[in-house]
């Protein structure tokens, strides 16, 4: 039984031998077959990874958005600050901080460029604001909050800063839509380049199918070394589409940190896990062997020895 | 060992290649199949190695019928017999060893069995010194013989050749048929298909004489007819 394994063993590794012979043989046209490949994979591969940056990005911020609470105009700062006491005394709340009515205008002053014409104005028309902050683990799960703070009876209108970080999410998640679509229609893409190699590849060898099949060369011992040659292609398309991402991401790490640090931020573009690339090569390989498959089911038997 | 009776073989294209012939031959023996091109030889050889089936009759080889093997049985069934065949059908970018090799690959031998065999194979058509040449280095008698060594290697019980001298010398071609005389006296079935009657008058072995699809053996003048046909 070990003994039969091992054979088996040997068979299979030798034609996978013979593969890596076959495409060494005719490395340039190899070489451009695998590129094709790779583009494929490292298309929806790479829009992936940047979908997942993007998503890792969503998710800090939400986790991080803060409720602006607008108090009504006749509250006064008394009454405001107590209400900042008893809001940061909630369970589902970090952290409050007052915010009144003159420091609003100041930095609306600062901000806002109307500096000038906010001068004319005789009274301060901005009300006095609490900016809370969710406790963690509240994320995406502040609407409770929201609405009880409405119910307030100091409170004018509660804005919900996470409502831009939503629409982000919706964006997001037809980009996701997007990319699967692209996924399929790529993966599609490389099982037909794969299997019209492999059909040339038949085509090509031909007579040496015909005299294998004339000496008792059964149908799976001529398939094999096809379907191993459309596995090795997709492999090396894997691994080609991996270099092609990882090195991309190389070259769009510099600028995302330079942005990142504009916005105070220390974030670093993720690239490729490990189960990531495995994944990546093990698709590449699936995807090579399935059009080698295909192209080997349709074009061996029309080679019967005549 | 080779067994077809009242054998009908029609081509998709509507040519009747064999037209209700019927012959035996024993285990162990050697014979001759002649007659004019198109006069169904390689038919006949075809039908024996399953490259083509009978459109009617039954063809029996070891005690199987062939038309109960399956398309799915075929390579095994083939791997019984050695096909010698006239254009060689060798494979051009192995060497000779791996040529010879090829059918002992297929049927999963050990590496080491394999060796022996092939070199055991070799020796016996004198091809041995070019083991690690490639066909295209060899004369065509030498090609003819690696194709032989070929046949011979898997050690079948029926060895089959379809015009095997057909693009050689008269010398060459008595040599490469008292190559098969030898592997008949070790007891192999042979059947060799020919138009070299010069030849097999010369050797006086059994002839199933073939023309135009019918079996013209017990006519005398049957040899006539296929010359001139």
């Amino acid at each position: 039984m070990i003994k039969f394994l091992i054979h088996y063993g040997s068979i299979h590794l030798q034609n996978f031998l013979g593969a890596f012979g076959r495409l060494s043989r005719q490395p340039l046209s190899s070489l451009m077959t695998i590129s094709v490949i790779a583009i494929a994979l490292a298309l929806p591969a790479g829009l992936r990874v940047l979908l997942n940056n993007a998503e890792l990005l969503s998710d800090a911020w939400e986790g991080t958005a803060d409720l602006s609470v607008y108090l009504k105009m006749d509250v006064d700062e008394f009454e405001a600050r107590r209400l900042a006491i008893e809001v940061e005394s909630r369970n589902d709340v970090s952290q409050v901080q007052l915010i009144n009515s003159s420091q609003a205008l100041e930095e609306f002053r600062t901000y806002s460029g109307l500096g000038v014409a906010l001068e004319a104005l005789e009274e301060n028309p901005l009300p006095h604001s609490l900016v809370v902050r969710p406790a963690d683990g509240m994320k995406g799960n502040a609407e409770e909050l929201v609405n009880e703070l409405e119910l307030l009876a100091q409170t004018a209108f509660v804005q919900l800063d996470t409502n831009w970080v939503e629409r982000l999410r919706g964006i997001l998640e037809l980009t996701q839509r997007l990319v699967d679509l692209a996924t399929a229609l790529l993966s599609l893409a490389v099982i037909l380049v794969i299997g019209n190699t492999i059909r040339l590849e038949i085509g090509g060898r031909r007579d040496e199918i015909e005299v294998v099949k004339l000496v008792g060369g059964s149908d799976g011992f001529v398939r094999r070394p096809f379907l191993y040659l459309g596995f090795l292609y997709g492999l090396l398309g894997g691994l080609m589409a991996g270099c092609l991402i990882t090195l991309s991401l190389l070259l769009l790490g510099g600028p995302a940190n330079s942005l990142a640090a504009l916005y105070d931020s220390n974030y670093q573009i993720s690239g490729l896990t490990l189960p990531e690339t495995v994944l990546l090569l093990g698709t590449g390989a699936a995807l090579g062997w399935a059009g080698a498959g295909l192209a080997a089911v349709r074009h061996l038997r029309a080679f019967e020895p005549t | 060992m080779i067994h077809f009776e009242n054998v009908y073989k029609r081509y998709p294209s509507g040519r009747e290649a064999l037209k209700g012939i019927s012959f035996q031959m024993e285990k162990g023996s050697i014979a001759f199949l002649t007659g004019p091109s198109g006069a169904g030889k390689s038919t006949v050889l075809k039908l024996i190695a399953l490259i083509e089936r009978p459109s009617r009759g039954t063809v029996l080889i070891n005690s199987q019928n062939t038309s109960r093997i399956r398309r799915r049985r075929i390579p095994y069934f083939r791997r019984q017999i050695g096909t010698i065949f006239q254009d060689h059908k060798l494979l051009y970018d192995r060497t000779v060893f791996d040529n010879v090799a090829l059918p002992l690959v297929i049927s999963r031998l050990q590496h080491r069995e394999i060796a022996r065999r092939v070199r055991a194979s070799l020796d016996q058509v004198g091809l041995l010194q070019h083991e690690q040449q490639l066909p295209l280095g060899l004369s065509a008698g030498e090609q003819q013989r690696v194709g032989i060594a070929r046949a011979i290697a898997s050690r079948p019980e029926l060895v089959i050749a379809d015009e095997p001298t057909g693009n050689l010398d008269p010398a060459l071609s008595l040599e490469i048929m008292q190559l098969f005389m030898r592997f008949n006296e070790v007891g192999v079935t042979v059947l060799i298909a020919t138009h070299d009657l010069k030849l097999i008058d010369r050797l006086g072995q059994n002839q199933f004489k073939l023309l135009d699809g019918k079996l013209m053996n017990g006519l005398d003048d049957s040899l006539g007819i296929a010359t001139q046909a």
